[in-house]
């Protein structure tokens, strides 16, 4: 499979008067053409912030993305694009759809012409054929009327329809990797499943790589090729979509599996919820950041990090678990720990 | 629209209606009266003719209505009993002229000069140029106009011998008092353009924008300017208003035939109809001024148009 990007060794801080938050601390993966990763983990682990990075629409000197982090797009080194290339590879070649459609689009421009902007920017092309182009790109993400709806404004639109604008925002000038931040958070659950479908089905249509962050886990489960489970600003588990939800093996996983709702469950259970918070980002880490939580941890996990065990080619686990001296723990469904 | 138009029109007739009986009423609740300080020495009879000439004889209700009438049927506002002869219309027409002048002037040159010193600010947050801007906002807030007509004055006649202290009729007797009557305008502007577009600038759509590859200078240009500028013009409408009706205070210290020095001296002698002029008068121009504005919001803001089948 082709490579397209690749991030390395990733570490983006805010700086804050309260100190230094290290938000993104060493994460490293990458994405071939046309699959689809996912980001999995609770709100304030980074997984956003990872996106962003990969645009640079962190906003410096607030946000900083830290010497000796590297994002290779094709090759060409990201970190230090300047604007004009930067311009150019945002849109073109990676875009972005954002949570909340409600405020993603302005509010004051039709939306036909937010369409039309990205359309004049890359393509350099003419307002008459933008608009045309702008018209198919409504069709295409099944907007009914978008000879009509062109000149709406958005505040016209309900939110299932704005996050379809958005869509096809990104998609205008057909990127090779569309990242889509919770595209359906904010939306119903019956226009979720219709914009996951949509997504699904231009996936197959245009070939884009898609980045989903996301913390619902059954959306991951119909839609990614691989997922990347992340806590504290790192990676702890990553591996097809298939090894992560029958073969998972970092008790942080398991916790998240365990607390999504399921219909099949006697109905009188309580649903699980993982007891404490997140580390404070601020303070150093210098141990598993998991640990403080772990219902299996152990000495070791207190004192050091471990490193990422290679389980298969494409499952990786960070966790002293899976160190041989480590006692044996049951996986999430009840297999032994490891292999 | 013209149903809305319409619809507004009326109910600023009937704010005005409000206005001028509560005015007048109010008035007629101060002690004393116009002519009380004039026609106390006079002889009874004579002191007597004078109340009935100008009507003060009758009950407040009776001159509520005939003042009313020569209002609606004529346009008539009377005739200023303090100054016999001078009709408050031609008074308030004059006067309000100058008035204009200076304070059209300052308004134009305070929001030019404010919001571009606002941009500014904005895109260079907490450095240089921003503080500055900040500096100057917080000048202009603070010094009174007396202040800084009087430090004015000082430096570029006393000292320079470039501008008239004081007078009217020539363009440089403008120059003064429109830099006075402008840095409030000026400090006004800057601070809140600076906060909209922050505020702008941290929207979602900001960076959606940005993600479609849209250069800086662009994002600025055609998605800050236009949302951040919107809330300014709701603080336009207030300011029109007072451009015609004058500063009382600068227009004294430029000597300049505004119309300011109306409101507070018609009050002092209790000059009934010239107060219910310029009273009338700026509350005429006020809802007239926040109709255009609500018009003109309705034209740049398409969440505020009205549709055209309503």
């Amino acid at each position: 499979m082709e490579q397209i990007l690749e991030v390395k060794d990733l570490h983006v801080s805010f700086n804050t008067y309260a100190g230094e938050v290290k938000a993104v601390r060493g994460v490293s993966f990458e994405l071939n053409k046309g699959e689809t990763l996912a980001f999995v983990g609770e709100s304030g682990c980074g997984k956003t912030v990872t996106a962003k990075a990969i645009l640079r629409l962190l906003k410096p000197p607030f946000a900083e993305i830290k010497e000796g982090s590297q994002i290779l797009y094709q090759g060409r080194d990201v970190v230090h694009m300047d604007k004009k290339a930067l311009s150019s590879y945002r849109g073109e070649e990676v875009s972005m759809i954002f949570q909340d459609p409600m405020t993603s689009l302005n509010p004051t421009m039709k939306i036909g012409k937010q369409i039309m902007e990205s359309l004049r920017i890359h393509k350099h092309i003419s307002k008459q054929e933008a608009r045309k182009e702008a018209i198919e790109l409504l069709r295409l993400v099944n907007i009914p009327s978008p000879e009509t709806r062109v000149d709406s404004y958005p505040h016209e639109l309900s939110g299932g329809m704005r996050q379809r604008v958005m869509i096809a925002i990104a998609l205008a000038c057909s990127p090779n990797i569309l990242i889509a931040d919770e595209p359906t958070t904010a939306l119903d659950v019956t226009i979720q499943i219709q914009i996951m479908d949509l997504l699904k089905d231009l996936k197959t249509k245009l070939g884009t790589a898609i980045i989903l962050v996301t913390h619902d886990l059954g959306v991951v489960a119909n839609f990614a090729d691989r997922v990347q489970v992340m806590y504290a600003g790192q990676v702890l588990e990553r591996g097809t979509t298939k090894e992560i939800f029958e073969d998972s093996r970092h008790p942080y996983t398991w916790a998240l599996l365990s607390s999504v709702p399921t219909l099949a469950k006697e109905s009188k259970q309580e649903l699980y919820a993982l007891k404490g918070t997140p580390p404070d980002l601020i303070l150093p880490l210098n141990h598993c950041p998991f640990a403080a939580r772990c219902e299996h941890c152990m000495q070791i996990c207190k004192e050091r990090n471990p490193a990422e065990t290679v389980l298969s080619e494409t499952h990786r686990v960070s966790c002293w678990l899976q160190h041989p001296d480590a006692p044996r723990t049951l996986t999430f469904n009840g297999k032994e720990a490891r292999s | 629209m013209v149903k809305y138009v319409i619809k507004r029109v009326l109910y600023m007739l009937l704010t005005l209606l409000i206005i001028i009986t509560v005015t007048f009423f109010m008035m007629h609740s101060i002690p004393g009266d116009p002519l009380a300080s004039m026609a106390r020495n006079l002889p009874e009879q004579t002191r007597e003719n004078y109340y009935a000439k100008y009507g003060l004889d009758k009950p407040a209700g009776e001159q509520y209505l005939i003042f009313m009438e020569n209002l609606i049927t004529e346009g008539d506002l009377g005739e200023s009993i303090r100054y016999p002869g001078r009709s408050v219309t031609d008074t308030l027409l004059t006067n309000s002229r100058v008035s204009g002048t200076t304070g059209g002037l300052a308004l134009l040159f305070g929001i030019a000069i404010g919001v571009t010193l606002g941009i500014v600010a904005a895109l260079n947050k907490n450095k240089w140029p921003d503080y500055i801007v900040m500096f100057i906002a917080i000048m202009g807030i603070t010094i009174p106009a007396f202040v800084m007509a009087a430090l004015l004055q000082y430096f570029f006649t006393v000292q320079f011998h470039l501008l008239p202290t004081t007078g009217w009729g020539r363009p440089e007797n403008l120059v003064l008092p429109v830099i006075v009557l402008s840095f409030n305008t000026i400090a006004t502007y800057a601070r809140y353009v600076k906060s909209n577009m922050l505020e702008v600038m941290n929207q979602d759509y900001i960076l959606t924008a940005e993600a479609k590859g849209v250069t800086p200078f662009n994002v600025i240009k055609n998605h800050v300017l236009r949302n951040a500028f919107l809330p300014c013009i709701t603080i336009l409408g207030g300011q029109i208003a007072s451009v015609f009706t004058g500063s009382f205070v600068v227009e004294r210290i430029f000597s300049i035939p505004g119309l300011g020095f109306y409101y507070i001296s018609s009050i002092n002698d209790r000059d009934y109809t010239m107060i219910l002029g310029t009273t009338v008068f700026f509350g005429a121009l006020f809802v007239v001024a926040q109709l255009l504005i609500d018009i003109v919001y309705g034209v740049l803001d398409p969440r505020m148009r009205i549709k055209a089948k309503d």
